[in-house]
């Protein structure tokens, strides 16, 4: 599978814009494999709460996180117009749960701000940067740091 | 890759399979089997490893492999007696060689102190006396800078002497009829002396009789060349080496007055042949065999050549009368597949097999009677489907031969190691399991050897004693039952002291005093956890090993080991394993509105208990009364988080489980949906390891369905509890 | 295009001369043993043969004098590729109908150079 690069500072990057726990978020479009509907998740015993469970992915089993969660903001209450973008982080697949998928952006590098500090710790540590279009501020989200650290488990 | 690395891993395949043949083949000789075809295959298998090893460079490889082949051509060829002690030290010898390719592998060398202890042996053996002599051939070796080593051809080779002034020779030469039969022509042999320096040629026809005696088949010329070069004579005659005796040749040196010689020698030799072919095109034209070169007349003859007489072949050639050889299709055509394509393959089976339960349960949904065509025709795709997935998983089923082929060199040095006699019978080795099992049981395997060598055999003196063979025997063996692979290592041994395992699971805890245990019980306490004094951390050479590590690890794979002995007589471990680590046989059960999977071979029943069966302990604890025991509950819904309540045994349904903590548990869950084969898909490829899960399945309906681990889970529920209430035997953690 | 039978019992040892013949001006046929390459014989013909001695089967000398029974394949070169340089293999490789001997390990270049020329 096609590795999502990192962003080279000069060049033009489109992402994949969204809107979860009434924000609009983007990520990298490299980053996206699909984008479907939601299903019923199977939960997962003894996970965090934003791990919703895992659903069947044309037969592998993919976990579905739910980002608004993710990033503190309210549960997202899942519905037959969610939807789940299925990005690819290293050689593993997430489902992240939104409310909507709105759009292409296509920018230049020159439109991105590094995040301000304002205070949500949590979020701010998912967020690349913010990217202005027309009045619309609209937050990079890093998927590469939205997965838990694999936890050693006791026998 | 660089083909020559992939020729290299070429190498290294077949240098596997030739060690196992050369050792296969040894212990059938050693075991009584003349058949004079396996001392040559034993031969052939260090040929080919030394073959090869010089193409690449492994001098210490090819020196050693030089010396045992020598004592095998010996053995071959009836210079040396195969006696029984000279199979065991040819055994060890394949040992060693097994070693230096292991060792080649790495890129390194063999272990040079072994290996001079092993030649001087070989070498005593190929003298007859005990004086080692000097190895018979000088094997020179340099590498260049392709990897490919080389040595000069020695049909060519026009190798440059310094210093030496050109001198002229003459060479004659007259080919006789057996020349001609061997595809050499006189052609071919002018035109290596050219090679060597510059040519005059002369054809020498005197001796050609009229065209009625003339016989294509039969040599009438003789050639006189003029050659000016600067090698030695001895390289003029190597050009003649081959056809030595076929051939009558003078080489003179001429005076050194030079005369001057055209260099244009060249077109000479072309027209020579050229007419040379056209005479043969006119041969060949006639049902005679065709010889080049025969008849060769200096200008194109006009008038073709008489019918062949009977040919006078030389004695080598003496027509046989035999009819043209019989192809036999003794090989089994195979095919290489790669392995990523066959696991591709399975993949996709698997997810036909989901596929196809999908669509019946939809159809079936839709009312579609079972007795309809629909209905038919889906439980034909069915069947289909899964005589697909069968024939599919039997490409990649393989024998556990490949495994079983080292036990003989490990039993080898377990018998060296502990001073013990041993003799190795294996059966079934022809049994099938998914390649995904045969990884994974040579370990498992390896210490049950260890074990019985070492627990379970008497030294050669004891066993005298007690009035048994010196030799002991240990039998593996492999088979299928119930659906499952069964692997078994048995010993005529002493079998377990029962009465010693018994103290030392009081002395370390693991019972109580008074626990009261069947012999079988006692029988596999070695299982426990803490039974064993060995060293916990698991050496790969196997030293020592407690058999709890060993139990885990088989219970990773979904398997279960269990020891039954007779005193005085022996032992035996028997290993019971899933077909594959792919599929699994599962039952279906409802928790918490959740639907689960648990390993059909961890139940042991499926009960639904009354509540007079059901005792609460404690605060949060209860047990279950079964026959005459006492077995913990295990709320799966409350232990996973899926509820915060327990469930009342009494109204849902219970699985008797056997767990690796010593002992039994009781599962409680709401309901059983039934028996299914499911495959078995990895939560951490994408996610990651989570507790009590051991791994996930795709059901009918589409959605993912969980697989319980259930050693996982009952442990979850132990921690939870502040002391174990199990009223037997406590492990410790 | 010279077509080349190569007949041995080693997988690497094919591997090898395949790898020594590659390019337009060979096409190479394999086989694995003497038995095997009278079949293949049959089967697609050779302007040179090359074989190993010591296989299975058949060996190499059974292989080289039922080659020469043959009389289509009488005239056509063969050469036996073998580590061993016993001079008494020698003989009985020339008697049974060699062309010539080349010892193992080989040069490519140097193989390449003599099916050239005894082809031709």
């Amino acid at each position: 599978m096609h590795q999502p690069t990192n962003p080279v500072a000069n060049e033009r990057r489109e992402l994949t814009s969204f809107w979860a726990g009434g924000q609009e978020y983007c990520v990298d479009i490299m980053s996206v494999r699909e984008i479907r509907g939601w299903s019923a998740a199977t939960p997962l015993p003894q996970s965090p709460q934003y791990m919703r469970g895992v659903i069947n992915l044309r037969g592998a089993v993919l976990p579905i996180m739910d980002l608004a969660e993710r990033l503190d903001l309210p549960p997202t209450q899942p519905s037959e117009r969610s939807v789940i973008i299925v990005v690819q982080v290293g050689e593993r697949l997430v489902g992240l749960l939104v409310d909507a998928v709105s759009d292409i952006l296509s920018i230049n590098p020159d439109q991105i701000q590094p995040t301000p500090d304002v205070g949500c710790d949590q979020a701010k540590a998912f967020i690349r940067g913010l990217i202005t279009i027309d009045d619309r501020m609209v937050s990079e989200i890093a998927v590469e740091r939205l997965l838990p650290e694999v936890e050693g488990l006791a026998a | 890759m660089d083909e020559l690395e992939e020729i290299k891993i070429t190498f290294f395949q077949e240098c596997d399979e030739l060690l196992g043949d050369l050792e296969s083949g040894l212990l059938s000789i050693d075991a009584g089997a003349t058949d004079p075809e396996l001392i040559n295959a034993v031969f052939r298998a260090v040929h080919s490893i030394k073959g090869g090893a010089g193409a690449f460079g492994l001098e210490a490889l090819v020196r050693y492999a030089h010396v045992f082949e020598t004592l095998l051509d010996n053995v071959r060829g009836g210079k040396t007696d195969l006696r029984s002690e000279l199979v065991k030290a040819l055994l060890r010898a394949a040992d060693v060689l097994a070693d230096h390719v292991a060792a080649a592998k790495q890129g390194g060398e063999g272990d040079a102190v072994s290996t001079a202890a092993m030649v001087e042996e070989l070498e005593a053996w190929i003298s007859g006396g005990p004086v080692p002599t000097a190895p018979a051939e000088e094997v020179n070796i340099e590498p260049n800078e392709d990897g490919i080593v080389f040595t000069p051809i020695k049909l060519s080779i026009p190798e440059v002497d310094e210093g030496p002034k050109e001198q002229a020779w003459t060479i004659t030469f007259q080919p006789m009829d057996e020349l001609y039969s061997k595809a050499n022509e006189a052609g071919l042999l002018i035109r290596e002396i050219e090679r060597l320096g510059k040519i005059e040629v002369e054809l020498l026809d005197d001796a050609l009789p009229t065209f009625d005696s003339l016989d294509p088949e039969t040599a009438h010329f003789a050639w006189k060349v003029r050659l000016r070069t600067e090698v030695q004579e001895e390289r003029i005659r190597e050009v003649f080496e081959f056809v030595e005796g076929h051939c009558s040749t003078t080489i003179v040196r001429e005076a050194p007055a030079p005369t001057a010689i055209e260099p244009a020698a060249g077109p000479d030799i072309a027209a020579i042949i050229a007419a040379a072919q056209a005479g043969d095109a006119q041969a060949a034209a006639n049902s005679a065999p065709s010889e080049e070169a025969t008849a060769i007349a200096p200008e194109p003859p006009a008038a073709s050549l008489p019918a062949a007489a009977v040919p006078a072949l030389a004695e080598s050639m003496s027509s046989r009368g035999a009819p043209p050889p019989a192809p036999e299709k003794g090989n089994q055509a195979t095919i290489r597949v790669d392995p990523e394509r066959i696991d591709k393959l399975i993949d996709l089976v698997g997810e036909l097999v989901i596929n196809q339960a999908m669509l019946a349960q939809r159809v079936s949904g839709h009312g579609f009677a079972a007795s309809s065509d629909v209905g038919r025709g889906l439980d034909e795709l069915e069947q289909l489907t899964r005589d697909i997935q069968d024939s599919v998983m039997a490409i990649r089923a393989q024998p556990v031969k490949s495994v079983f082929q080292r036990m003989p060199r490990l039993v080898r040095e377990i018998a060296g190691q502990t001073g013990k006699q041993v003799r190795l019978v294996t059966e079934g080795e022809g049994t099938e399991v998914d390649k995904t099992v045969i990884e994974r049981i040579s370990e498992p395997i390896t210490h049950m050897l260890r074990n019985a060598i070492d627990h379970g055999l008497e030294t050669p003196e004891e066993r005298i004693e007690a009035g048994k063979p010196a030799e002991g025997t240990v039998r593996l063996a492999a088979l299928h039952r119930g659906g499952r692979i069964v692997i078994e290592v048995g010993d005529d041994g002493k079998g377990i002291n029962r009465p010693r395992v018994r103290q030392l699971a009081i002395d370390r805890g693991l019972i109580s005093a008074d626990a009261q245990l069947t012999d079988e019980e006692v029988d596999n306490l070695i299982f426990l956890p803490g039974f064993s004094t060995a060293a916990k951390i698991s050496d790969i050479s196997g030293r020592g090993v407690g058999m709890d590590v060993v139990r885990k690890s088989v219970q990773g794979l979904g398997g279960r080991i269990s020891i039954s002995s007779k005193p005085g007589l022996g032992s035996m471990f028997t290993l019971s394993l899933p077909l594959t680590l792919a599929v699994l046989d599962g039952m279906v059960i409802d928790v918490a509105g959740q639907t689960l999977v648990v390993p059909l071979t961890a139940i042991v029943e499926s009960l639904r208990p009354t509540p007079a069966e059901v005792k609460k302990v404690g605060a949060q604890g209860g047990v279950l009364a079964v026959r005459d025991a006492y077995v913990p509950l295990v709320d799966i819904g409350r232990v996973l988080g899926f509820q915060t309540v327990d469930t009342n045994p009494a109204e849902g349904v219970v699985l008797l489980v056997d767990s690796e903590v010593g002992g039994r548990a009781a599962l409680v869950a709401d309901s059983i949906h039934g028996q299914r084969q499911v495959v078995i898909k990895s939560l951490e490829s994408n996610y990651q390891q989570v507790p009590g899960i051991a791994a996930a399945t795709i059901l009918g309906d589409g959605r993912v369905a969980l697989i319980l681990d259930v050693d996982a889970l009952v442990a979850m529920r132990r921690r939870e509890l502040p002391r174990a209430d199990e009223p037997f035997i406590e492990a410790a953690e | 295009m010279i077509k080349v039978l190569t007949v041995d019992d080693s997988r690497t040892m094919r591997d090898m001369l395949r790898l020594a013949l590659s390019g337009e001006e060979f096409t190479v046929t394999q086989a694995i043993d003497g038995e095997h390459g009278l079949e293949v014989l049959s089967e697609s013909g050779a302007d040179v043969i090359i074989t190993d001695i010591n296989m299975p089967k058949l060996d190499g000398f059974g292989f080289i004098e039922r080659v020469r029974e043959d009389a289509a394949y009488r005239a056509t070169p063969i050469l036996v590729l073998t580590t061993e340089s016993d001079p008494e293999k020698k003989v009985r490789a020339r008697e049974a109908g060699a062309t010539g001997w080349i010892v193992k390990p080989f040069h490519p270049e140097k193989l390449v150079d003599v099916i050239r020329r005894v082809a031709a």
